[in-house]
Order: structure tokens, then C-alpha cells, then sequence
């Protein structure tokens, strides 16, 4: 009875509203995305039931995910919310230090390039910078802080420059690496067609280096967004980094969870966004 | 016999980390126009270095290689070189990879149409003409070799030099680009210095085979004329006693006179 019932349904879809071939391809594509959405969703569900009994009992210092959300509620509801100073909605702290790290991480791209491109080509530039830069790229981010606020007088471009220099180096590494890399038979091929130096650079150099340098640019990303956090907790003003420590400084410990959750929501976010540019810009590129 | 392309005196010393290398020495010969000619030898005998000082990627030390009546000095498309790994751009498509070289070296003698009518007309002469959108990745090693063939025969080079061109394929791969490679050579009848290992190719393809002597320090031992008439068709070349003859000289030279190093220490 019901197995008729089942197949008279199938033969109905199969043939009323779509193509018959059509009905397994959906099928299968239901079944792999569902294979890859439904584990991922059930290990969150238990994480978040582990939390909820684990925060629910009275005294605990963490709220549980439900008090999360009834805390926060106005802030989820409202992100766009604007009365003046500090007193703003999510995305607005969001928004600014998405606008800080955007340009940080401008001038990290530009100077990194050319400063990778610099070291790759000349072996003197190798032998001269390769070692400062690896003993620079060590300093922790918030290290330069004191430093570029020292130099710059002003937060707004100290945090800038805090972002610039921690996702520069591994743009300059990374594009250094791909330029060495370069296989001997493609400078022989431009040796002999005598390609000029513009020629080589766009033709050549570029098109070689160009997965190196968005490695580099999506390991930079991501460390700026992780740099970012941290210098706004210490310059203040708005940003979702001091948003964070104006809430600790509040006790509002569920605003601080939201908070985090939307960083890491943006940071996923950020370094997909250069992946799916990089896999555009080499088309296919990829070395085969 | 007309030198049209000459190598005289020419030596060629590395400066390696225990001292001066002295790959090769003393290297003399000349080539007629039209000429085709193999350097066979064992590996690490020197032979891509010869080519490469006349490609002009290395320098000799001693000596000099003059090409019509110019000295060569640095590369240049008037020898163009097919490289052993095809050494096609990946990111550009089996087209534009013969299209960057047509429109650097006959950018300003040909019209854009011409140049474009050029691509095809090369990589129709070694059968890749209907796989022009295609990228190195998507098509096969033997296929990828003629790519390479076709845009170093676009440049209407003096020499055409072939280095290993068919070393990484195999038997039967290669079997039909030496004979795609022997009709170019009757058609075009371009002077070609070929790099090989392969005794049976030397001989199929040469007018002359030029041997060298094991390294550090290799030069030509020998120099041997194929005396087969062109056109050659590898399955009658097999009963011919020339052929037999040919390929018993090199044989003896290779591993008679100057066995492999390694053969030797083992």
C-alpha cells in the first residue's frame, strides 16, 4: 500500500514537473549537499548542547547559549542601529574595522608584491632582506602598536599601520618563493624570444607567481583580521575589538560571545573572499 | 661544403664549488644549410651544453659559434629551441602559446591577420590544429612536444635545435613524431641539430651523427654520415645494410670505445 503509493508520487514528479533524467541528478546533488551540510549542523547542535548543560547550572561564570541569545536578542535583531558615539549596532563596529583592515591590508598587498617581487628577481635583495624580514616577521602585531602609535601620533593610522605590517610578510615570502620558483624552461623560453622586461613581467613572472601571491594574500587576510581584534581592543573607539572590551569592562559576557561568533563569521568570510579571487585570476593557471 | 652554421674551438667551463668543471673542449663543426644533424653520447657527456652555447643560453668559454655571419652571442629567435619538457606556458591556451612567440618575433613584418594565419599554418604542419583552445594540461605529452615544435618552427629559425625532444614519451609516441618530424624536415628543409640518446633515432633522422666522448672535459669522438637517401621509411630502413652499418658504428663507439661511466665503476 504504501510502497504504491511512494512510486504512483515519483512517476507523478517524474513526469509532470520535471525532465525524467533530471529527477536523479537532483538527487544526487541533494544527497552530496546534504553530506556536507548535515554533519557539520549536528556537531554544532551537540557542542551547543554540551555548552547549554555544562553553563546551565546556577553560578556558573559562563551563560549558557540560551541566555546568549535572550541577552543579546536586541543586537541580533538590530544590527544597524545608530545613537551616537559607542552606542552603535553591530555592523557599524564591524563596518569600521572591516574599513581599517581593508586598508591595511591595501598597502600590505601593494608593498608586499613588489617588495616579494624585488627579493625574488635579485639575488642581492634575497641575501640582503630575506633574513631582516625573517627576524621582523616574528614580532607579534600588537608589538608594533606602542611603536607606530609613538610615530604616528594618531590611532586611526597606527592601527592601520599594526594591520600593513603583520599581513605583509607572508605576501612578500610567498611571492618571493613563486618568483624563485619560476621553472628555468619558461626565463629560457623568454631568453630566446627575447622578450624586454615588461614583456617577461606580465607575460612571464606574473602569470607563474600569481597562486604564490594569493597564499600569501590569503594568509595575510586572515592574520589581519586576527590583528585587528586585538589592536582595537587597545586604541578604543568604535570597532568590533573594543566593542569586546567595552563589554568585558561591563560584564556583559553574552555580548562578548556574539561578538566573538561574528568575528569569526567575517574572518571565514574574508578568507574565502581572496580564495575565490585567486582561483578566478589564475582561471587556469594552475601549474599541469 | 658551405659552413653555414660553424662551432670552432669550443669549450665550455663551469665554475662549480671544487673548482673550475670543464664540461666540454674543443668542439669543431660545421653545419651545412639544410643539413640535419645528431649529437648522441651518454648522459652527462655535454651534448645540451654544445646546444646551449649555440642556442646562445650558455657562453662559451674558449671558441665561438657563427650562424650565417653573425657570431652568436645571446639567444635569439633564429634558434629556437624545443625543449625536452615542452616547456609550454600553462595559463595560456596551445594557441597563444605559439601566438606570444609568432607575435613577438614577426609582430612588425606581419599584419595582425597574417600573424594569426601563421599560428594555425604551424600548428596544422604538426597536426594540433584542432585542438587550439585546448591548455598544456589538458592534452598528452606527444601532443604537448608538438606544440613546442610548432612554435619554434613559427619563428622561421636559421637552426632549428631539438634538445631530447622525444626523451620523456614513449615508444610509439615517439615513433610517430620522428616521423612527423622527418616530413617537416623534407618539406621545410630547415638545417635541425638534434640532442639524442637514442641510437635508432639518430640514425632514422641524421645526415650525419656526431659522437661525443664521456665527460668532464667531452668532446667529439667521432662523426658518422648516414648515407641513406631521404625520404626514409623506418620499416624498410630495417633490412637496409647501410642502416645495419650505421648503427653498429655508433653502438661500438657508445659501448665499446666509450662505455658509460657508470658502466665502468660498476
Amino acid at each position: 500500500m504504501t510502497i504504491k503509493a511512494d512510486t504512483f508520487a515519483k512517476s507523478g514528479l517524474g513526469e509532470g514537473l520535471l525532465p525524467a533524467s533530471l529527477v536523479p541528478r537532483l538527487v544526487a546533488g541533494g544527497k552530496a549537499a546534504a553530506a556536507r551540510v548535515v554533519p557539520p549542523l549536528l556537531f554544532l547542535a551537540l557542542l551547543l548542547a554540551i555548552w547549554e548543560i555544562a553553563c546551565s547550572r546556577a553560578g556558573s561564570p559562563l551563560p549558557p547559549p540560551s541566555k546568549v541569545v535572550s541577552d543579546t536578542w536586541t543586537l541580533i535583531v538590530d544590527p544597524f542601529f545608530d545613537k551616537g558615539g559607542m552606542n552603535k549596532g553591530l555592523f557599524w563596529h564591524l563596518a569600521s574595522s572591516l574599513k581599517r583592515v581593508a586598508m591595511g591590508f591595501s598597502i600590505a598587498a601593494v608593498v608586499g608584491i613588489a617588495l616579494g617581487v624585488l627579493v625574488g628577481q635579485s639575488t642581492l635583495a634575497f641575501r640582503g632582506l630575506d633574513p631582516i624580514f625573517q627576524v621582523f616577521r616574528t614580532v607579534p602585531p600588537l608589538a608594533w602598536l606602542p611603536l607606530s602609535l609613538a610615530a604616528l601620533r594618531q590611532a586611526e593610522p597606527s592601527a592601520i599601520f599594526v594591520i600593513a605590517i603583520t599581513a605583509i610578510w607572508p605576501i612578500i615570502l610567498n611571492t618571493a618563493v613563486g618568483i624563485r620558483n619560476i621553472p628555468q624552461d619558461y626565463r629560457n623560453i623568454s631568453r630566446v624570444l627575447q622578450l624586454n622586461g615588461a614583456e617577461y613581467f606580465f607575460k612571464i613572472m606574473l602569470p607563474a607567481t600569481v597562486p604564490f601571491m594569493f597564499t600569501g594574500l590569503k594568509i595575510g587576510v586572515g592574520l589581519s583580521w586576527l590583528a585587528i581584534v586585538a589592536a582595537e581592543m587597545l586604541i578604543g573607539g568604535v570597532g568590533i575589538g573594543f566593542f569586546i572590551w567595552d563589554a568585558w569592562n561591563s560584564s556583559l559576557i553574552s555580548e562578548i560571545i556574539l561578538a566573538l561568533i561574528y568575528v569569526g563569521l567575517v574572518g571565514f568570510i574574508l578568507d574565502r573572499i581572496i580564495a575565490m579571487i585567486g582561483k578566478w585570476v589564475s582561471g587556469g593557471m594552475s601549474a599541469g | 661544403m658551405s659552413a653555414y652554421l660553424s662551432i670552432s674551438g669550443v669549450g665550455v667551463t663551469f665554475s662549480g664549488q671544487n673548482g673550475p668543471y670543464v664540461a666540454v673542449r674543443d668542439i669543431n663543426l660545421n653545419v651545412a644549410k639544410g643539413e640535419f644533424i645528431s649529437i648522441i653520447g651518454h648522459s652527462g657527456c655535454g651534448k645540451s651544453t654544445v646546444l646551449n652555447v649555440v642556442a646562445g643560453l650558455n657562453r662559451a668559454t674558449t671558441g665561438g659559434v657563427i650562424l650565417g655571419s653573425t657570431e652568436v652571442t645571446s639567444p635569439g629567435p633564429d634558434r629556437a629551441v624545443v625543449f625536452q619538457n615542452h616547456s609550454l606556458l600553462p595559463w595560456l591556451t596551445v594557441y597563444d602559446n605559439v601566438k606570444l612567440a609568432v607575435d613577438k618575433v614577426h609582430g612588425k613584418s606581419k599584419s595582425a591577420a597574417e600573424r594569426d594565419a601563421w599560428v594555425r599554418h604551424n600548428l596544422a604542419l604538426v597536426g594540433m590544429d584542432n585542438a587550439l583552445e585546448k591548455r598544456p594540461h589538458e592534452i598528452s605529452g606527444g601532443m604537448k612536444q608538438r606544440v613546442g615544435i610548432a612554435r619554434a618552427l613559427a619563428m622561421e629559425p636559421k637552426v632549428l635545435l631539438l634538445d631530447e625532444p622525444f626523451g620523456a614519451l614513449d615508444a610509439l609516441t615517439r615513433a610517430t613524431l620522428q616521423d612527423t618530424v622527418m616530413e617537416l624536415h623534407a618539406k621545410l628543409d630547415n638545417t635541425v641539430i638534434m640532442i639524442t640518446h637514442d641510437v635508432d633515432e639518430a640514425v632514422l633522422l641524421s645526415d650525419r651523427v656526431v659522437m661525443m666522448t664521456n665527460g668532464p672535459a667531452a668532446t667529439i669522438g667521432e662523426i658518422l654520415d648516414v648515407r641513406l637517401p631521404h625520404p626514409r621509411d623506418r620499416l624498410k630502413l630495417a633490412g637496409e645494410p647501410e642502416y645495419a652499418r650505421c648503427r653498429q658504428a655508433i653502438m661500438e663507439f657508445l659501448y665499446a670505445r666509450h662505455r658509460a661511466p657508470k658502466a665502468h665503476a660498476a
